[in-house]
């Protein structure tokens, strides 16, 4: 009896799952249907399906004919591997096209609106369309990889291993995924193909430069570093596609009809959510500053466990690529050391200010490359100090000094407030750049992302940009000190 | 079936629809009429659970907008403002479609395409691909997709806009039966002829606030006052004084008409036909002055411009 009582929510979720995949591809379906009745699709992925492979096949013969009369083999055996990979991606570019035409073009004739109007979910309208958009370019993709390679074994008798064969099969899946993702993220911000496909430029540019990037692999041919490449993939895949979900919805796709820049709408938004409503300093901080700090949570622990994997990181490269001893600057800090300094003009206010600003700098670059990349590499240059931290450290114990002593000198007096700092930024980076993959709540991806901004400036102005100042004046007037009285005595 | 409580709907700082409350019971028609960005299409998205209320409530069907949003969309038939069909799909096909995501059994499907298209006379165009329609096909078309699963409410959105009268006609007469079928329609219009000829109910939305509700004869003496009737006469008037009984009031007079208002028109109007022939004025005619729902929208948007006129003289002072 109980078995059958548990039974049954399960044989429900399994129904539900199967008429959700059920209903998803009845819009996969149509969706199909409709690009092969198109001759615009059509023409394309036949051309780089069967024409381009046949094209690449006659290069690669050619090129290895002509690099072996100069008796350079290496440069044929690995343009063929290249071209493998170039004749995988060409279909799938056209991907692109499909998912803004089925998203945004779907949108401006008007055609989505009763498919909105049906009990279809959000996400069941999504993926059918992510699938539609997917498969026939990657269909060709297949194909066309399978046309190259019954060509260049029958003209050079190349062959690929099972496992190059299965990293270009993924790497091709996995870029048009990012592809159509990133370009359903761009459909959910505009009311046009147009200024989608203006928009598409934010997805076509990485892209050129990860082929190119994936190029060089394949020149190199250091193969297992495609791994990376495909793990990099699934990731910011993993991201758009969250965010895809997130924002197209009914509300986002109909709730805006034309696309203005309303800047006192923008700054409105921003002004309220800056302020938390309060009008006092003591209040501002209190009710805004303090609440974002419990709500940073998550994204501090992100942070930490980022920064901790820097230390490992400078741990691991002082290992492989140690300093020469003789570099090693500990035992040379004398008496003189903090007139040198002061020569310099280092201990001065202009002397923090720089370090200041320097800091500043570092941060609003992270902040910038945070932004695009779903707060990834904002982190990743905010754990590149700490990790320089740890790889001077490892090699000032290789050189015979105390680690603890050249920590305690010349890291603990300004670290014990820049390094909270750092990590209190970089959490704030993370949580801007995260906001876009966040479920929507009822706000557009433009207030969405201005609220995130709004708390991030708070989180800056309100605790970042002092401590670092702080941390700034306690480098330059007390860290030489501790230092000279710790190291003098090495 | 449909029912809405100061359901409001703001997009960043505009707000297209304010505290509009509404109730269409079954059977029932309502024709929600206003001048083009008025808020009714966003009335509509918001009962086809399209758009999120920012607040008040809806149901619609016995479900809830907000919190059963499938279940509602289920329930109603839309007819969008833009018929937003596959053009390069063909007519069959496009129900098809719809029949599968409405989650109809294959039989089923294959029984209400036919019949819809041969109700709205599209039999022979089943294999013909959308964009070989006229605009007027289409349009019944995109109607025979809102009643492919039988809503028990249906929201039209302009549902005879772009067609000839004849096809016009057809989808009229297809509401009227719809209608007694029991169940809640709204429809959104500009053709006032059409609002009187199909609505039980009057709804008229101004800058996204309902400004008028009721019946067309509710709304006609509320807006327009009491009813006017003009008398024609066998003689002219010249300039002779006339003496209506009370009850009456003369509102207009020519040289052998004249007009008159009254509350009463089943006892003052016998009595003015006496009155006037015993003035030595006999009755050719007596009839009521005709009074189309089109003077109750002009009159209604009059008295609206009017009162924000002054409401934002006030707040200026």
């Amino acid at each position: 009896m109980t078995e059958h009582v548990a039974a049954a929510p399960q044989s429900q979720a399994r129904l539900s799952f199967w008429r959700n995949l059920q209903l998803m591809l009845v819009i996969t379906r149509r969706e199909i249907r409709d690009q092969l009745r198109d001759w615009r699709i059509i023409l394309p992925v036949i051309t780089l399906t069967l024409i381009f492979p046949a094209l690449m096949n006659f290069t690669a013969k050619q090129a290895v004919d002509f690099v072996q009369r100069y008796n350079a083999p290496v440069i044929g055996e690995r343009l063929v591997p290249f071209l493998l990979m170039i004749v995988g991606f060409f279909p799938i570019s056209v991907s692109l096209v499909i998912a803004l035409e089925s998203f945004v073009g779907e949108k401006e004739r008007r055609s989505i609106e009763p498919l909105l109007c049906s009990p279809l979910s959000d996400a069941q309208l999504y993926l059918g369309k992510l699938l539609a958009a997917l498969t026939p370019p990657l269909l060709a993709s297949y194909l066309g990889i399978g046309v190259y390679l019954i060509g260049v074994y029958t003209q050079v008798e190349w062959r690929p291993s099972p496992t190059l064969l299965a990293q270009i099969y993924l790497l091709s899946t996995v870029q048009a995924v990012v592809m159509v993702s990133g370009a359903i993220v761009a459909s959910t911000q505009t009311t046009s193909v147009r200024a989608a496909n203006l928009l598409a430029s934010f997805i076509i540019i990485p892209m050129a430069f990860l082929i190119q990037g994936e190029a060089m692999v394949m020149f190199w041919a250091n193969y297992s570093v495609l791994w990376w490449a495909i793990l990099g993939q699934v990731l910011i895949a993993g991201l758009l596609i969250r965010t895809g979900l997130a924002y197209f919805n009914r509300e986002e796709l109909l709730g805006r009809e034309i696309d203005i820049l309303n800047l006192g709408w923008m700054w409105g938004v921003f002004r309220r959510s800056f302020t938390s409503g309060q009008r006092s300093l003591w209040g501002w901080y209190r009710r805004g500053v303090l609440y974002d700090l419990v709500e940073l949570r998550s994204a501090l622990l992100v942070t930490l466990i980022a920064l901790l994997m820097g230390i490992y990181a400078g741990v691991q490269a002082a290992q492989q690529f140690p300093m020469p001893p003789e570099i090693i600057p500990a035992g040379r800090l004398t008496g003189n050391f903090y007139l040198e300094l002061q020569k310099l003009g280092f201990i001065s206010p202009l002397g923090a200010g720089l370090i200041w600003l320097q800091n500043l700098r570092v941060l609003a670059l992270a902040t910038f490359l945070g932004m695009f990349t779903f707060g990834v590499l904002g982190l990743l240059l905010m754990m590149l100090p700490i990790g320089m931290i740890a790889y001077i450290t490892v090699n000032v114990a290789a050189a015979g000094f105390s680690p603890v002593t050249f920590l305690l000198a010349l890291v603990a007096p300004h670290g014990v407030v820049e390094i909270p700092a750092i990590l209190i930024g970089g959490a704030a980076i993370l949580n801007l750049g995260a906001t876009l993959t966040r479920p929507a709540q009822g706000k557009t991806l433009g207030e969405a992302f201005l609220q995130g901004a709004a708390r991030w400036a708070r989180i800056m102005l309100g605790v970042v940009l002092p401590l670092f100042l702080l941390a700034a004046l306690l480098e330059v007037f007390i860290t030489p000190r501790v230092a000279q009285i710790l190291l003098s005595g090495l | 079936m449909i029912l809405t409580e100061e359901l409001s709907k703001r997009f960043d700082s505009f707000t297209a629809v304010e505290r509009v409350s509404l109730q269409v019971g079954r059977g029932q028609v309502l024709a929600l009429l206003g001048p083009n960005g008025a808020g009714k299409t966003t009335t509509v998205r918001m009962l086809s659970s399209v758009l999120r209320p920012t607040s008040g409530r809806a149901q619609v069907a016995g479900y809830d907008v907000l919190t059963q949003s499938e279940q509602v969309r289920a329930s109603v038939g839309v007819l969008t403002e833009n018929h937003g069909l596959y053009h390069r799909m063909p007519a069959g096909e496009y129900l098809d479609f719809f029949g599968q995501i409405y989650s109809l059994s294959a039989e089923r499907r294959k029984q209400r395409i036919h019949s819809l298209l041969e109700q709205f006379g599209l039999e022979q165009d089943i294999r013909r691909s959308v964009g070989e329609f006229s605009k007027g096909m289409r349009q019944k078309l995109a109607l025979a997709r809102a009643l492919l699963h039988d809503p028990p409410v249906l929201l039209l959105d302009e549902p005879t806009s772009a067609m000839d009268p004849e096809s016009a006609r057809l989808v009229r007469n297809a509401i009227h039966t719809l209608r007694s079928e029991e169940r809640a329609i709204v429809i959104c219009t500009h053709n006032l002829a059409e609002a009187e000829e199909l609505a039980d109910q009057i709804a008229i939305i101004r800058q996204g606030r309902i400004i008028a509700q009721g019946t067309a004869a509710q709304l006609k003496e509320r807006l327009l006052g009491p009813p006017e009737f003009e008398v024609r006469l066998a003689v002219s008037l010249d300039s002779a004084a006339l003496r209506l009984p009370i009850g009456a009031v003369l509102t207009m007079r020519g040289d052998d008409w004249i007009r008159f208002k009254t509350l009463e028109p089943r006892w003052v109007n016998p009595a003015v036909t006496q009155a006037l022939v015993e003035q030595g004025f006999p009755v050719v005619t007596l009839q009521e002055t005709p009074r189309n729902l089109e003077q109750v929208y002009l009159q209604a948007m009059s008295a609206a411009s009017v009162n924000t006129a002054q409401t934002a003289s006030g707040e200026v002072i």
